[in-house]
């Protein structure tokens, strides 16, 4: 603990307002052990007294009271504490967004309708000052997500502790994303009273676009179909060759959507293509949960904390939507996707599912789990289970409560990365100035 | 041709018994030809004379004469001179007025394109000529001068009934004067009954491309100003020259003033702009008044009522219905239900044709309005006598007396029965024929058809003018047709048996086709015989030819006329209708439903006090007449309603220091200085986050005006009193306070194609805020100085300045400053200039760099109002961190956690729950920045903020610690009423459903029953934020952006 403090003001002291000397952690080498855990598995399973052992990155062995070996192993001694998987972020713009106001800063979209070939791993800044803030409570992975118009590209998953985008792929393009327009009849735009200005022209049937807009994106996708199956090409279509792993599954296709229509729509391309979908954004989908389920098409939730969709519904019906999928045996994850604190949330968008329907456990499968289920990393992470990447983070309490939510330790690949970022430097910076020594 | 339809006018006052009316040939002007002068003098007779909704003469007799009544009366003998006309089993009515007519003034339309969001600024006007500041203002314009009879227009307003119509030009926010005329088709000179009648209003600018106002707001403060300055302009002022705009409002003070609101708590808004300064509007409304019919019957005013209502939508698909809303389809419902409402509350209105799509919709609605309960005498009324009386035309139209103008109905009925038509409408004297009289013309005939073999014996039934049956030997089949003059005849022998009565049905085969009558379903075979002819009364003649092409004469001889029907058409059973709720939303509560008062003892909680006592556990409060009466142990109460409090949390009601719900507009832009706008002068407590709000324990808001300019608007505490109209929500005896905005709003940093309005840094908005309180100290001194002087002889008052009276205060102490600001540079740059002008800030909000200038806010003396955990949407707040709060609170400042969201509000307690993660204060100084200490730095921590005996009721049941993110408001109580309870909540949410389930029912028998549909409209709410940091408010928001900058 001195260390870190040390460190702190070293920091405040070299490069105060920055986080420059904020490092990524070198490989985890050797057997490492967290005991006296309360581990909460991820997969609804909570342990208690829990022993982690982590070897070279990996999960080895978990359990109740495992011995602990008698050589030079490290121990991390976890008393009354809270062990939790890492958390998963699975919806975001973190590394594409500085400043979201700031356009210079902003690199989430490409002009045009069909951008299949566009990577929003390329443009990944893995020194955004964001992502240590998420870091300090709990996130250590994300699915960055390239927006657009219609097809926008492939998203990837990323770890938080890089120094560059190569060292951060986690599973590098392992989506493609369609925006679903929106089929809904816009009101015109008018101003206060009447008389207000409007377009002008002739009036525009959305619901009849949007529909046009799928149907041309349909065709598009037949065509690369088609061409995928060809052995060879005389003229290369780029945009065609980006849907390929789509085809072959080794890509599965967000859609975001949010009304029943929409993600009514959005089932054509499950039936059609075959493809593995997931319905992200999803504030209608407790209307159609039965729907979902039957066609094995899984949800993100994209924000919890948001109004009701109509005046006439239920004040807290976003938040009793993730129970509605529980219930319902829809595979779901929950994300964060408020644009002024930036994904930050995450774990308390989960609270509140717990509050209105979901066990605890449930809710922290929401953003573990189930999060690297449907973002197909499953395999490496979202579960404190043997085989897989030490991501795991500690602490003090219920890490789905504001009130008690204190992340003191996080591992990426068993690496134990620093949870310093610009604003506690800020913070230091400041107690400093006002002779207010003991952070509290 | 100036008088339309003349045969057939001809030939119906044949059948009346009568000739052409002309008006009376303008004196001045020279006449090409020899001198005709005719006095238009008839005498209506055997009539039932309507004069007015109050009297009815039997037998009367009308005489009318150069365009005027001369005399009425019961059995009067007709003047010598006069041409008779008898009008035996007639009807006759004032011809109806319309003082909201679209009528002879065309409203100007709005360029296309251009301006809107992000567009450059507009600060002055671009009308040319001597006219005040605001291009909105045009109060300069009369109707007269512009109005052009259109008799397109006039004749769907003639065959409705109307006489009468008072035009205006429809454009801007003052609209100068509008004009009575009649509808006849003569010169405009003829046909005007009053130059200038009338002065109109509207919140709306209309073609004004001028910046300002952009807001609801701004557009009563503008009107307000310009009352000020018009009185101020009566001294002469040498330095503002000659201004058009404020002499006319001047000059047309003494006129009716008639305002359109257009909604009804418009028409509230509208009606205190005219309390302020001595006018009581004529207020056009907007069809939803039956929502708060107390309300605007306190207001005194008359009404302008539409008889528009809302079309039925198509809600056949669920997914369609969904995104309708209950209190649209509510209104759709109910809105014909407005007349009726009105009436019953004994509020003074007048009927308009204006806002129908047609006004051939015109009968059809006001049918529907009497169906369900608009009386008949009321309707002639508000058609008649109360329009023409509150144009101050009375003794010139609405009721048929000597001296006024022969403004008349003929109808061949009642004229409100079901069956009845408007025969003519005399105008000014002349007549125009809506319907041909067909009583005169049904009944038996005698035909004889003179033919090649000799007369053949005919008897002809004739039940309308298009459907007749001919009878010889057998009924034959036969094609009739009759306009007034022309009679058309066509036979030929049936080649089929005919059901009895159908007696146009074509035989199979027959080829399509026949005469002019589009209304005509029969054909006749080619060898019909086919006979055409002139009504010349009771007798026709006429020429045709037989089967076989020989040409033939033809006679035919009333010999028994068709007794008109008697009207026996029931009155339609009262339709079964939803209740109206308060407010008109969902969650709102029936009249008898309304949540009231009440003793409340709960029992056995942990109590928050925020006090000295801290937190107290196994505690009871106490709440009796809306105060907090006890807090103690084994408290009791006689006839207390007992909450078990056990394992749960009472607090103080939190209260959010910066919210933009409940208004209807927050951000006037158009300048960067708008002190004179006031948030309260457009609040909307039918705001459904108000509700939504008090589900997360909220009972206070701060509303605040925008961040788009230096120096915005005053602002306004309310309470959340679900259901209470818009003064009911204020919070009362509180201190104003202002909002003041630094840093990148106020330099339209986010506007697309630059920014042309001062200020553009922060150098610039450092300045506006010198000038502008170097000029409100001026004012001050120019106005004590005046107030000082004993003998004011000889002195102009100065020229009252809404917006420096407003600064005034701020250096008098009766007004707060809440300051939107984020850096450092901002924060000690404002605190500068008010340290050197002397004025203070009583509260920087969102102050995201606060925590690097926490000692120089304390210095000065300020609050912080902040976020917990926002940063990175925009520059200014790159810096922020979340430990703000916590370091700001440990340097001494008093700090609350505001929302500036509406979603974000009923999560308050959770936010301020991170400012103990994120900075380790208490538990109980986290609770204290969402209650007691924004109550502090609102002035108001006498009266809520704590549980302490004394206070306002105002208090909240949590299930848990208040700040836990599972903690959920069990009971939100505002003055010991219960606003939100959660089981109740589920009640209603249960009552919403079956409600919205009957009327997408009833939607759908409309649909099927073949009523006209247009598609379903999704109900958008139109939320009032931040375009600077956008939240999740769901699929149906959009966000008002102004039509310039908007921000938080």
């Amino acid at each position: 603990m001195k260390k870190i403090m040390f460190a702190l003001f070293a920091a405040v002291t070299l490069q105060a307002g920055a986080q420059s000397n904020v490092m990524p952690a070198g490989p985890q080498k050797g057997l490492m052990i967290i005991k006296n855990a309360t581990i909460h598995v991820g997969n609804g399973k909570v342990i208690q007294n829990g022993t982690i052992k982590v070897q070279d990155g990996k999960i080895t062995e978990v359990g109740e009271n495992l011995p602990t070996p008698a050589d030079d192993v490290k121990v991390i001694d976890a008393k009354g504490k809270h062990v939790y998987p890492g958390l998963i972020l699975p919806t975001s713009s973190l590394g594409l967004v500085e400043i979201s106001a700031v356009r210079a800063s902003n690199d989430t979209r490409e002009i045009g309708e069909l951008n299949p070939s566009v990577r929003s791993i390329v443009a990944y800044n893995a020194d955004s000052k964001v992502i240590n803030t998420l870091r300090s409570n709990g996130i250590l992975l994300a699915n960055v997500i390239p927006q657009g118009e219609l097809l926008s590209g492939s998203s990837s998953v990323v770890q938080l502790d890089a120094w560059n985008w190569e060292d951060a792929a986690y599973n590098m393009d392992g989506g493609m994303n369609i925006f679903m327009p929106s089929l809904l009849a816009r009101p015109a735009r008018g101003r206060f009273g009447a008389g207000g200005p409007n377009a002008g022209g002739a009036p525009s049937d959305p619901v009849k676009e949007g529909l046009e807009k799928i149907e041309r994106l349909k065709a598009f996708f037949r065509e690369a179909k088609a061409y995928n199956a060809e052995a060879a090409h005389t003229e290369t279509n780029l945009k065609f060759e980006a849907l390929k792993p789509l085809f072959a599954k080794k890509q599965r296709l967000y859609v975001h959507a949010n009304t029943a229509k929409q993600m009514l729509v959005a089932l054509d391309f499950v039936k059609e293509f075959g493809v593995d979908m997931t319905i992200v954004g999803g504030s209608e989908s407790w209307q159609i949960a039965d729907l979902l389920k039957q066609n094995n098409v899984s949800v993100i939730l994209s924000q919890m904390h948001s109004l009701p969709t109509g005046e006439d519904d239920d004040v807290d019906q976003p938040y009793k939507s993730a129970a509605a999928l529980q219930k319902a045996g829809v595979v779901f994850a929950i994300s964060d996707d408020d644009s002024q604190t930036r994904g930050r949330n995450l774990a308390f968008n989960a609270g509140t599912a717990a509050a209105y329907g979901l066990t605890k456990e449930e809710a922290l499968q929401a953003i573990t789990l189930n999060a690297a289920q449907v973002l197909g990393v499953a395999d490496k992470t979202g579960s404190i289970e043997v085989g897989k990447d030490a991501n795991i983070i500690i602490s003090d309490g219920d890490i789905l409560d504001m009130r008690t939510q204190n992340v003191t330790d996080a591992y990426i690949q068993g690496r134990k990365i620093d949870l310093n970022d610009k604003q506690k430097m800020l913070n230091n910076r400041y107690l400093e100035k006002y002779n207010l020594k003991k952070p509290f | 041709m100036r008088k339309p339809g003349l045969l057939a006018r001809l030939a119906v006052l044949a059948s009346l018994v009568s000739g052409p009316v002309v008006l009376p040939a303008q004196v001045t002007f020279p006449e090409n030809g020899i001198a005709n002068p005719r006095h238009g003098h008839y005498a209506f007779t055997n009539a039932t004379i309507v004069k007015d909704a109050g009297s009815t003469i039997s037998n009367g007799t009308l005489v009318i004469r150069d365009g005027r009544i001369t005399a009425v009366g019961a059995n009067l003998a007709a003047p010598a001179g006069a041409v008779v006309i008898d009008c035996k089993g007639k009807y006759l009515y004032p011809s109806f007025i319309d003082i909201y007519a679209d009528y002879g003034t065309a409203a100007p339309q709005r360029a296309p394109g251009g301006g809107g969001f992000g567009g450059p600024a507009q600060l002055a006007t671009t009308t040319k000529g001597p006219f005040g500041w605001n291009q909105a203002m045009k109060s300069d314009v009369d109707a007269y001068k512009v109005f052009a009879v259109d008799d397109a227009k006039a004749k769907p307003l003639r065959d409705a009934g109307f006489g009468t119509v008072l035009s205006h030009v429809k454009d801007g926010i003052a609209r100068g004067t509008g004009t009575v005329v009649t509808l006849a088709n003569e010169r405009e000179n003829m046909v005007i009954v009053r130059d200038r009648a009338t002065a109109h209003f509207s919140f709306s600018k209309g073609t004004s491309t001028q910046s300002y106002p952009s807001s609801m707001m701004g557009t009563i403060a503008l009107l307000r100003q310009s009352y000020l300055d018009a009185q101020w302009y009566k001294g002469n002022p040498p330095l503002e020259g000659f201004n058009a705009t404020l002499k006319a409002i001047n000059d047309n003070a003494s006129l009716p003033q008639v305002f359109e609101a257009g909604d009804l708590w418009n028409d509230l808004r509208a009606d205190r702009i005219g309390d302020e300064f001595g006018f009581q509007y004529i207020i056009k409304g907007g069809g939803n008044e039956y929502q708060r019919v107390k309300e605007i019957k306190a207001t005194n005013a008359s009404y302008i009522i539409s008889l528009n209502y809302p079309q039925a939508q198509d809600v056949e698909d669920p997914n369609d219905a969904r995104f309708v809303s209950l209190k649209d389809m509510k209104h759709w419902e109910l809105a014909p239900t407005n007349p009726a409402a009105m009436e019953k509350a004994g509020v003074p209105f007048a009927l308009t044709t204006a806002d129908l799509r047609t006004v051939s919709l015109f009968w059809a609605n006001l049918r529907k309005a009497m169906e369900y309960g608009l009386t008949e005498n009321k309707a002639l009324d508000a058609l008649t006598r109360t329009p023409a009386t509150l144009m101050g035309v009375y003794d010139k139209v609405g009721s048929l007396e000597p001296g006024k103008l022969a403004n008349f109905l003929i109808t061949n009925g009642p004229i409100f029965g079901e069956k009845t038509s408007i025969l003519e409408n005399y105008v000014q004297g002349t007549p125009y024929t809506v319907k041909e009289d067909m009583g005169t013309v049904t009944g038996t005939y005698a035909v004889t058809v003179n033919g090649v073999k000799g007369a053949e014996k005919y008897t002809l039934d004739v039940k309308t003018g298009s459907s007749a049956s001919l009878v010889g030997t057998d009924t034959l089949n036969t094609r009739f047709s009759y306009d007034g003059k022309n009679v058309k005849l066509g036979f030929a022998a049936n080649t089929r048996r005919q059901r009895p009565g159908a007696d146009n049905a074509a035989p199979a085969g027959s080829r399509p086709g026949g005469f002019n009558r589009g209304t005509e379903s029969a054909a006749l075979p080619p060898n019909a015989v086919l006979l055409s002819g002139i009504s010349n009364g009771k007798e026709w003649n006429g020429t045709g030819i037989d089967s076989s092409g020989n040409s033939i004469t033809w006679t035919a001889v009333l010999t028994s006329s068709r007794e008109p029907q008697a009207d026996t058409t029931r009155r339609k059973e009262a339709p079964v209708l939803g209740r109206v709720t308060f407010p008109f939303e969902p969650f709102g509560w029936e009249e008898s439903q309304k949540p009231q008062q009440e003793t409340i003892l709960i029992k056995n909680a942990t109590v928050w006090t925020n006090e000295k006592d801290g937190i107290l556990q196994n505690t009871d409060v106490l709440l009796k007449g809306g105060k907090i009466t006890g807090v103690g142990k084994n408290l009791s109460a006689a006839g207390a309603r007992v909450i078990d409090g056990t394992g749960k949390h009472v607090t103080a009601g939190i209260i959010d220091e910066h919210s933009h719900i409940a208004a209807a507009s927050i951000n006037e832009g158009g300048q960067s200085v708008t002190s004179e706008v006031r948030i309260s002068d457009n609040l909307n407590p039918e705001d459904i986050n108000i509700y939504r709000q008090l589900s997360g324990g909220v009972t206070t808001s701060h509303i605040l005006h925008g961040s788009a300019n230096v120096i915005g608007g005053q602002t306004q505490l309310i309470k959340l009193r679900w259901g209470a109209n818009d003064d009911d929500l204020k919070f009362k005896g509180w201190t104003g306070q202002i909002k003041f905005a630094l840093g990148e709003n106020v330099k339209r940093s986010s506007s697309t194609q630059g920014n042309n309005r001062y200020p553009d840094s922060r150098m610039g908005v450092e300045q506006v805020l010198v000038d502008a309180f170097t000029r409100a100290k001026d004012y001050q001194k120019e106005w004590k100085v005046y107030n000082d002087t004993k003998n004011k002889k000889g002195l102009t008052a100065p020229r009252r300045d809404l917006e420096l009276d407003a600064l005034v205060e701020i250096l008098e102490n009766k007004r707060y400053i809440t300051c939107h600001s984020y850096v450092q540079s901002e924060i000690m740059g404002s605190i500068e200039v008010a340290n050197r002008m002397g004025y203070k800030y009583n509260t920087f909000t969102h102050i995201l760099e606060g925590y690097k200038v926490a000692d120089k806010m304390l210095e000065h003396g300020a609050n912080a109002s902040t976020f917990s955990d926002w940063w990175a949407y925009k520059m200014e707040v790159e810096d922020a961190i979340p430990y703000n709060a916590a370091i700001m609170q440990h340097v001494g400042l008093n700090v609350a956690i505001n929302s500036d969201d509406a979603e974000m509000a009923r999560r308050l307690n959770q936010e301020a729950a991170k400012i103990v993660k994120y900075g380790g204060v208490t538990e109980e100084e986290a609770l204290k920045m969402v209650t007691l200490n924004p109550a502090k730095m609102l002035h108001v921590d006498d009266k809520v903020g704590s549980v302490k005996v004394g206070k306002d009721a105002d208090v909240v049941l949590w299930s848990d610690n208040p700040l836990s993110i599972y903690a959920k408001s069990l009971y939100t109580i505002v003055d010991g009423t219960v606003y939100f309870d959660r089981e109740k909540d589920a009640e209603l949410q249960k009552q919403v459903d079956i409600e919205r389930n009957r009327l997408v029912r009833k939607l759908n028998g409309e649909k099927r029953s073949g009523a006209p549909m247009v598609p379903a409209q999704p109900t958008y709410y139109l939320m009032h934020t931040c375009s600077d940091h956008g939240h999740s408010h769901g699929l149906l928001v959009t966000e008002d952006t102004g039509d310039f900058e908007t921000n938080d």
